[in-house]
């Protein structure tokens, strides 16, 4: 597990006299980074940022009137995420080479405990996203059943309205803040090296950094809770958000911090992707998934700082009393809005794109046919992620913008549909004349096709401006995304678990479990959002304690379903904590009989995945074809490179096969 | 299972498909579509309904194409225990040129349809009765416009009626079989001023005037509900209204605007926006001293009084 | 032990942590500021009355410097909520001690009194229906219930005058005191809530106290 990087420094290498290196020593374990650490450095940093921030800001006049300071909340949090990322010890590598000295790599570690502090395998960092995600995605589950039990009456109340909105806006941020990563993270970051025949990430210490900054968002949107919540839903439009209490510093801050988290696994995963091919994996060899990472990673890129540059002047609207969004003083609401929607459109395909990559991915495994139009489906999620940027304006159809921009966005919204429907004719395609297997994952891509073909067609319905006026806002809103986030992107996500857990872990999930899983969640997800529609119709709109008497009966069959949701995610957990833990089952290295380069490997894999730079001889998806072809040669261990016919003129990377072969050390240097 | 030649799968599926298209069509226009909400209550009502109606017209059958694809092929197609054979693979499974061009094509002309008709629907009702914004491009061609202010602000609309004499209420009343311009703004945060039957909707932003027009038909009673997320009490910030014959109307406005007499001369005079002191009351918020732009003009004040 | 008996203990010790944390999650979630009950004992037919009073800060708890209204119980007793149980279609004569100064309300409209039984309320014992919150010491607070159609406005003290700022306020702090009476609908939970933006240090002030139960918000929770 050791990543060893005093190779890489010595002075035969770099061909010059290198200054002496004086090695760190090696703390204690308990003294070493790691969670508890982070968590007492987050709240050391908080109490530190706190106090500066009431030395300077506690004469504001504001501050006297209100009793409220912003600029020691903002530099609490901020400065707690500084004290959880150097507890995490995501410093210590910096500051070592600031301070001349060559840092330690981690001390090797085959024990558990190797996953609560910092780590430079991708495999072991994917595993921490997976908690990570699954944590933001429970906590934002039990926000939306107190959601859904407030609206069970209509009139009559469970909470106050203002902790309502409160929950409602936590709920939505913490599963928007979860979605944009719930694949990426765990999947994109665990797969992607193994499917492109790499041994590792392309920048290893960036990639922990945006696990462990992506955990201090979790903290520090639940902190906004404690302090009094926000009123704004998780689109936090201004003034209304320059307006609000403490909890709103925490949702603009905390969304800066899932935003460089955002910047950093895309850039990481877009060099990745780029650079560390193996020798023979030619863009028309990628696997699919990898392809809807790319777009993902190049949309998480170019989007997401315009999300943190909002946030910042969210800020100083409220610390430092500018007024960006303060029409009365110079500034302007709408540009919240626009800022915010031309990250959150893209966002919203960040949201879509890596489940149509887990279903391309899955659906040939379990038809056992080659992908339908290979071609079109990468180019229909690069068209998808291009088109995104080119829509943003559909949100604020009604606010009062120019009129003339809006048949513009209607058609732009619209055309997005054409690349978007490619995965349809991609899984059908693949469909043709198959011999399909039912087993868990390839139930949920189907019913991953099922529910995105509702949330999809509803979404052209929403970019009509004539039926957008009577829908936006509404119910209708709510149920067209939950269609495509939740019955896409998360029904994807935990087909694409139950697909490569069994690689991930070693342990094979309970099929039987895994079968319940899925039917609860499939039709207790359906009668949530199936009724919402018709409510949205009928004219309620979103993020209201009350509603019309008539709504009750939709409204409860809603609520009741949701609390059936919420259970059917127990039957994951158990299923999870049965067969990984309790009573593991041995998991084969291939058990779909997958064709996929991350399948050839051992279970479990090992670190630096291969012992040699494979060469991809093939795409993954060549089922049903009798010559038998292996999909990469891996090394002496299978096929020699010998008498293996290369592969495709130029494919092959010159540098990567010599640099790699033959080398008595099968690790990389990571600098 | 798997025998059989292509055309005879795409003859089964197609006849299935075109039944359920027809058959669901069919019962929706007749049975489902002239219950559509918003209603019929104004003419951007009823053409909202009408668009809507359209769309899922046209929406259904696409859907219906792949669920009888779908349905189809996990029956037809499931694998079974004792059939180990691999399906047939292959270049051609790969890719079939037809088919691709042809969904491209076919999904391509149904979406720039879709677009034609829903561009024409909003230009022609001139804006559908959406926020036009302050400049309005799609005006209604009636000469008879009733201009009514709608002033969001936290937690209540208020209404103001310019042409009888600028009084303010927090009853919305409209006359039938006539044109309405709502001009909606906020003094406060941004609302959304959504009157549901009337199928207007329509942001109120601070210090923007967004027109949104509509043209009332028979008399009945509408929701008006806040469409955008204002804070605390959005959710109780509703009320109801009503169109009334234009005589009724008449009344209601006269005598509203003669009992309202004493505090409309309290109030500023008729503005499309109005700019309060973004302080509230006894400032607080921003340093009054050092703002270039500060007003300090409550909703038409000069002084705070004291 | 067996297979079963260990899942058994494993899924039964998951189950109370998860109930745990959802316990407490939502008791957290769920605080809210105590009820007045106005309808213990309460003769059909006879009014309730309905004393409150507004204070320029409250002086205590976690927002001191916060606006607030009080109330005081059947017994007498300031608490600082605005929750009240009311019984149905009943006279509530209300008295509003109001301790606070004033400025413009932010909508004029709010200067008139409407919903009001007789559509007027009495300013230290004078009938009036509209206030110019332009003129004079201004408008403090409204007390509004919008979905009822109830508004009054609340008539300033002189901002230079020794303001109360410590509730609750003694009698001998220049006050004003306001009366009206209105009729409670059907069962049904009412908001309530002041229209002039006095929530002090925030955005249009109308953040903060104007925007939290108990403070200037509440709730008529009128029961049959």
């Amino acid at each position: 597990m050791a990543i060893d990087t005093r190779e890489s420094v010595s002075a035969e290498h770099s061909g010059h006299t290198a200054p002496p290196v004086r090695p760190t020593r090696r703390r204690p374990g308990w003294l070493g980074p790691h969670l508890g650490r982070a968590l007492v450095g987050a709240v050391g940093g908080y109490a530190f940022g706190h106090w500066i921030g009431n030395v300077i800001g506690s004469g504001y006049i504001n501050v006297q009137g209100s009793g409220q300071n912003d600029v020691a909340i903002v530099l609490g949090l901020s400065i707690g995420v500084v004290g959880w990322l150097a507890g995490a010890g995501m410093l210590d590598y910096p500051l070592a080479k600031i301070a001349g000295r060559e840092p330690l790599p981690p001390a090797p570690s085959k024990s558990w405990t190797r996953y609560l502090g910092p780590a430079l395998d991708h495999k072991v960092i994917g595993l921490q996203y997976t908690v990570v995600v699954l944590l933001f995605f429970f906590t934002g589950g039990l926000l939306a059943m107190a959601i859904r039990t407030e609206l069970l009456n209509p009139t009559s109340h469970v909470f106050g309205p203002g902790t309502y909105i409160s929950v409602v806006s936590e709920h939505g941020t913490i599963m928007m803040m979860m979605a944009s990563s719930i694949v990426i993270g765990p999947l994109g970051n665990w797969l992607v090296p193994l499917m492109i025949g790499s041994r590792r990430m392309a920048f290893p210490r960036v990639e922990s950094f945006s696990l462990w900054i992506f955990a201090a968002g979790y903290l520090v949107i639940l902190a906004a809770l404690p302090l009094g919540g926000f009123p704004t839903g998780w689109t936090g439009y201004a003034p209304l958000q320059t307006q609000a209490t403490g909890g709103m510093d925490a949702y603009l801050v905390g969304f800066a911090v899932i935003g460089i988290g955002m910047i950093c696994a895309g850039f990481n995963l877009l060099a990745t992707i780029i650079n560390y091919r193996a020798p023979g994996m030619t863009w028309s060899r990628v696997p699919i998934f990898v392809w809807s990472v790319l777009a993902t990673a190049a949309l998480l890129t170019l989007a997401t700082p315009t999300l943190v540059a909002a946030g910042l002047f969210g800020v100083l609207d409220r610390t430092a009393q500018t007024a960006f969004f303060v029409n009365e003083h110079g500034g302007s609401s709408y540009l919240w809005e626009n800022l915010f929607w031309f990250f959150g459109h893209p966002e919203v395909y960040i949201m879509a794109l890596p489940g149509f990559g887990i279903v391309a991915e899955i659906f040939p495994v379990f038809t056992r046919k080659p992908l339908f139009g290979y071609r079109i489906a990468a180019a229909g999620m690069i068209g998808v992620a291009l088109l995104s940027f080119f829509v943003w304006q559909h949100h604020i159809f009604q606010s009062g913008i120019n009129p003339d921009m809006r048949p513009l966005f209607m058609l732009t919204t619209e055309l997005i549909s054409i690349p978007t429907g490619f995965i349809f004719l991609n899984t059908m395609g693949t469909l043709w004349k198959a011999k399909i297997r039912y087993e868990v994952p390839m139930l949920f891509a189907l019913a991953m096709g099922f529910n995105f073909l509702i949330g999809g067609i509803s979404g052209v319905f929403l970019s009509d401006v004539p039926v957008n006026v009577t829908v936006h806002g509404s119910f209708f809103v709510l149920a067209h995304f939950h269609y495509t986030i939740m019955g896409g992107l998360v029904f994807a996500f935990f087909g694409g678990l139950y697909y490569w857990l069994p690689k991930m872990t070693g342990k094979m999930m309970d099929r039987r479990l895994g079968k319940w899983h899925f039917w609860a969640m499939f039709i207790f997800f359906n009668l949530t959002f199936l009724p919402l529609f018709l409510v949205g119709l009928l004219g309620q709109p979103r993020r209201v304690f009350e509603y019309a008497q008539n709504l009750q009966t939709l409204n409860d069959v809603s609520s009741v379903s949701a609390f059936f949701l919420g259970a059917s995610f127990l039957i994951f957990v158990f299923n999870f904590v049965k067969s990984i833990f309790l009573e593991p089952k041995p998991a084969p290295p291939n058990p779909w009989n997958s064709l996929g380069l991350e399948w050839q490997t051992p279970t479990p894999v090992p670190a630096y995945n291969f012992a040699r730079i494979p060469v991809v001889l093939a795409d993954p998806y060549h089922y049903g074809t009798s010559d038998g072809q292996a999909v990469a040669d891996l090394g002496p261990r299978t096929l020699s490179l010998a008498g293996v016919v290369a592969p495709a003129a130029g494919a092959l990377d010159a540098q990567a096969v010599t640099g790699e072969e033959g080398s008595a050390d099968p690790r990389p240097p990571i600098a | 299972m798997n025998g059989g030649g292509e055309t005879h799968h795409f003859r089964r599926l197609g006849v299935i498909w075109a039944v359920l298209a027809v058959a669901f069509d069919l019962v929706y226009y007749f049975a489902i579509g002239p219950h559509v909400p918003p209603g019929t209550l104004t003419s951007t009502a009823s053409g909202a309904q009408f668009d809507f109606n359209i769309l899922f017209l046209v929406a259904f059958p696409v859907m219906a194409a792949v669920w009888v694809y779908w349905a189809y092929a996990l029956i037809v197609w499931r694998g079974s225990k004792s059939d180990l054979a691999e399906p047939e693979g292959g270049p051609k499974s790969r890719g079939h040129l037809g088919i691709q061009v042809g969904w491209i094509a076919t999904t391509t002309v149904i979406v720039l349809g879709v677009f034609v008709f829903g561009t024409v629907e909003l230009i022609v009702p001139a804006g559908a009765g959406g926020g036009e914004g302050p400049s309005p491009i799609w005006t209604p061609t009636s000469h008879e416009v009733l201009p009514i202010q709608v002033i969001g602000q936290q937690w209540q609309f208020t209404y103001r009626y310019p042409t009888f004499g600028g009084f303010e209420s927090r009853q919305l009343m409209v006359p039938a079989g006539t044109t309405i311009a709502f001009h909606v703004t906020s003094l406060d945060v941004i609302h959304s001023f959504w009157a549901y039957q009337l199928g207007v909707k329509a942001d109120a932003n601070p210090s923007v005037d967004n027109v949104a027009y509509t043209t009332t038909k028979q008399p009945g009673a509408f929701t008006v509900r806040c469409g955008e997320l204002c804070g605390l009490w959005h959710g109780a910030m509703y009320n109801f209204g009503k169109v009334v014959p234009k005589a009724q109307f008449f009344v209601w406005a006269q005598s509203t605007e003669h009992r309202s007499a004493a505090n409309t001369k309290n109030l500023p005079p008729f503005a499309y926006t109005y700019v309060p002191d973004a302080n509230g009351a006894n400032g607080g918020y921003y340093p009054d001293n050092v703002d270039p732009y500060s007003k300090v003009e409550t909703y038409g004040a000069t002084s705070p009084g004291k | 032990m067996g297979r079963g008996g260990r899942l058994a203990i494993i899924g039964a010790l998951f189950a109370v942590a998860v109930g745990l944390v959802v316990f407490t999650v939502m008791a957290f979630l769920r605080s809210s500021p105590p009820t007045v009950d106005f309808t213990a004992g309460h003769q059909a037919g006879a009014p309730v009355d309905l004393t409150l009073q507004t204070v320029g800060s409250i002086g205590t708890g976690i927002h001191p410097s916060w606006v607030s209204y009080l109330t005081q119980t059947p017994g007498g007793q300031w608490v600082h909520t605005t929750l009240w149980d009311l019984p149905a279609h009943t006279r509530i004569n209300v008295t509003v001690h109001q301790y606070d100064g004033g400025s413009p309300l932010r909508n004029q409209q709010y200067g008139q009194v409407t919903g009001t039984i007789g559509d007027d309320a009495i300013l230290n014992g004078k009938s009036f229906t509209v206030i110019n919150a332009n003129n004079g010491n201004g408008v403090a607070h409204t007390f509004a219930i919008p979905t009822l159609g109830i508004s009054v406005p609340l008539y300033a003290n002189n901002g230079n005058g020794n303001l109360c700022a410590v509730a609750p306020c003694p009698t001998n702090s220049p006050h004003n005191i306001v009366r009206f009476s209105f009729m409670t609908p059907g069962p049904g939970q009412y908001p309530w809530q002041c229209f002039l933006p006095c929530g002090l240090g925030y955005l249009y002030g109308n953040g903060g106290p104007m925007q939290t139960i108990g403070y200037m918000d509440g709730f008529l929770k009128v029961v049959a």
